[in-house]
């Protein structure tokens, strides 16, 4: 899927959202189109494989205190989303998935 | 009892269209791309009409028709468009029974929630902007003898609404109402997963509107919300949904200097004291009712009471009092009138609260009641059903910090007073709240010790007429359901007027 949004749209970002409705869905978009700030933390740049570029992944910086503790997957499900995301018209959904980091990951990130 | 037979079955009470264009102009108009897409029934999980996909051009185009529509209807006198208002009022009422049940359809909700809340809400609400946009009056400020500062109210224009998936048509007279109460011409996006209610309302209504005074423009939110959202053509954005989006609309609205409302959704507290449990009588049931509320509409409410919050002195009692309350909930067809729970709206709302359960769990918290997927047998089975659920944890969990717009409550002991109002707060959201207590000073000081825009008190998920309705915090901007609203959908314009003869003196 990112491949083909890629290849249809060009350089692409993730933003996760919060709130009501499609809220806990990652949001797909052009790489540039959300203006991130002070208030959004860069959690990883993903490397895709058949993707020129890496896809950044952010979250607002509150939104992240609470999530930090999870290991976050973006998974692909049948379905129709609403907001703005790239993927909606695909007949998919971008779904995170989450579980807890192990103490082992938890230690790395702390050191 | 009564079970609806479904839209388009033999005997149903009323029927889709197997296609629907965009509502341009007072007439259907094929999108431009001349694209269509499937939009399925919840209940059953299967196709029931086709729905235009529209793009920017096809957005355009709707512009067009409101520009054009615009100028006279912003001329009409208030009573004009009160007594339009009052028709389509009218006219829903006289169709409530269909209005209900084609919600229910398109949405999954159970139809005695539409046939008791949403679209009788929806009438009242016709009625309400009816009603003060009559009473309403500019001002006149005496500066001094010879000037005065007349206030006038004007309409912005053409306004943009996005409309969200969980109410179609109450969310959608929540933002037309004022909108065309104030003079606007409106292009209206509904959510892709709810694309065809408001076309039946239409069915009814759109001969009372002028032409091109609201169009529909349906569509993904990529291809016709995002050109309307962005259009330089708009004076004004309206938004119900989430806080990317929110964030994302407000930066279009930044590049065209418009303002935005947004209503981004919570993570409300529901709080009891433990003089509830003082004595087991009518409040006490309506209390245990009030915490049921998380179930309603299958918690795909932006105020759904999701955080339980009990006194630890009576937790143990009133929550298992609460479970019991729970496990009687009927869940099944929405179209049966006995049915309480229906269906999620959409397969990945679905996939989304199955995650949240899962990680809930992984967390450790305990669910008391519910916390998987209801499989439903025959035609519903294909539908998106999820338990009533009860989770017993803790606020850091993030299934108390985040909305899974399920039905699904977080549940968690208080010890006093100021924890109850700390753990309320520790929130990034502040729309609803709910307050249970007999003590009606302890009532006062935690309604307004809440940072939320609404505070049930002794009751919840109410929503009349002439009770603001808005965020705090990250849950948005605005206050719609009120006649403040109103205040969002025009200009003020002043006029100062000199009543001297005389020059000023200095040229």
């Amino acid at each position: 899927m990112m491949r083909q949004l890629r290849e249809q749209h060009g350089p692409l970002m993730f933003h996760q959202s919060g709130g009501c409705c499609d809220g806990s869905s990652p949001m797909c978009y052009l790489e540039g189109e959300f203006r991130t700030g002070s208030s959004d933390v860069l959690l990883e740049s993903l490397a895709i494989e058949g993707v020129p570029e890496p896809i950044t992944f952010w979250m607002s910086a509150s939104q992240f205190e609470l999530w930090k503790h999870t290991h976050l997957t973006v998974d692909v499900v049948p379905g129709r989303g609403a907001g703005f995301s790239l993927e909606a018209p695909e007949g998919v959904r971008f779904l995170i998935r989450s579980r807890l980091l192990t103490e082992r990951e938890l230690a790395e990130l702390a050191g | 009892m009564t079970i609806y037979t479904p839209p388009g079955s033999d005997g149903a009470i009323v029927s889709y269209q197997s296609r629907y264009d965009h509502y341009i102009g007072g007439e259907y108009v094929p999108p431009a791309k001349g694209q269509y897409f499937e939009n399925p029934s919840p209940v059953t999980g299967r196709t029931f009409t086709e729905i235009a996909r529209g793009t920017a051009e096809d957005v355009e185009k709707a512009l067009d028709a409101a520009h054009g529509a615009a100028p006279a209807w912003g001329r009409t006198s208030p009573t004009e468009r009160s007594i339009v208002l009052n028709k389509i009022a009218d006219r829903m009422e006289q169709n409530l029974e269909k209005l209900a049940v084609a919600e229910a359809w398109e949405n999954g909700k159970a139809v005695r929630e539409t046939l008791a809340a949403d679209i009788p809400l929806a009438i009242d609400h016709f009625r309400y902007f009816a009603g003060v946009i009559r009473a309403q009056e500019g001002t006149a400020g005496e500066l001094d003898e010879d000037t005065v500062a007349y206030h006038f109210h004007e309409p912005l224009g053409v306004v943009a609404q996005i409309i969200p998936w969980n109410f179609p048509i109450l969310m959608a007279v929540w933002k037309l109402a004022p909108a065309l109460a104030a003079g606007n011409a409106v292009v209206l996006k509904p959510a892709e997963q709810t694309p065809a209610s408001i076309h039946y309302l239409f069915s009814l209504i759109g001969d009372l509107i002028p032409p091109g005074v609201v169009n529909i423009v349906n569509g993904f939110g990529v291809e016709a919300g995002k050109p309307l959202a962005s259009s330089n053509r708009v004076a004004k954005v309206a938004f119900t949904g989430e806080t990317t989006t929110g964030r994302l609309i407000m930066q279009y609205a930044s590049e065209n200097l418009i303002p935005v409302t947004l209503e981004l959704g919570g993570k409300s507290p529901n709080i009891f004291f433990d003089d509830v449990s003082r004595a087991d009588d009518d409040f006490y049931d309506k209390a245990l009712e009030g915490f049921t509320m998380f179930a309603l509409n299958q918690g795909e409410v932006c105020t759904c009471p999701s955080r339980a919050l009990i006194q630890q002195s009576h937790y143990s009692d009133f929550l298992a009092a609460a479970v019991k309350r729970t496990e009687n909930l009927k869940q099944g067809n929405p179209l049966d009138t006995d049915t309480q729970v229906g269906a999620q709206a959409s397969n990945d709302q679905l996939e989304k609260i199955l995650s949240y359960l899962d990680i809930g769990r992984q967390e450790g918290a305990r669910a008391l009641t519910g916390g998987s997927r209801a499989e439903m047998s025959g035609d519903l089975s294909g539908g998106y059903y999820v338990q009533p659920t009860i989770f017993e944890g803790r606020n850091s969990m993030r299934i108390f910090q985040e909305e899974i717009f399920g039905p699904v409550v977080s549940v968690a002991p208080f010890a006093d007073f100021d924890d109850a109002i700390k753990v309320a707060n520790d929130t990034l959201y502040g729309l609803g709240a709910g307050v249970w207590t007999r003590d009606i000073n302890q009532a006062y000081r935690a309604g307004r010790a809440i940072k939320a825009g609404r505070v049930w008190t002794n009751c919840y998920h109410l929503y009349p007429a002439h009770a603001a309705f808005g965020g705090y915090k990250q849950s948005g901007i605005g206050r719609e359901n009120h006649r403040m609203m109103l205040d969002h959908y025009q200009q003020t314009k002043n006029l100062l007027v000199s009543y001297s003869p005389k020059a000023m003196g200095f040229f």
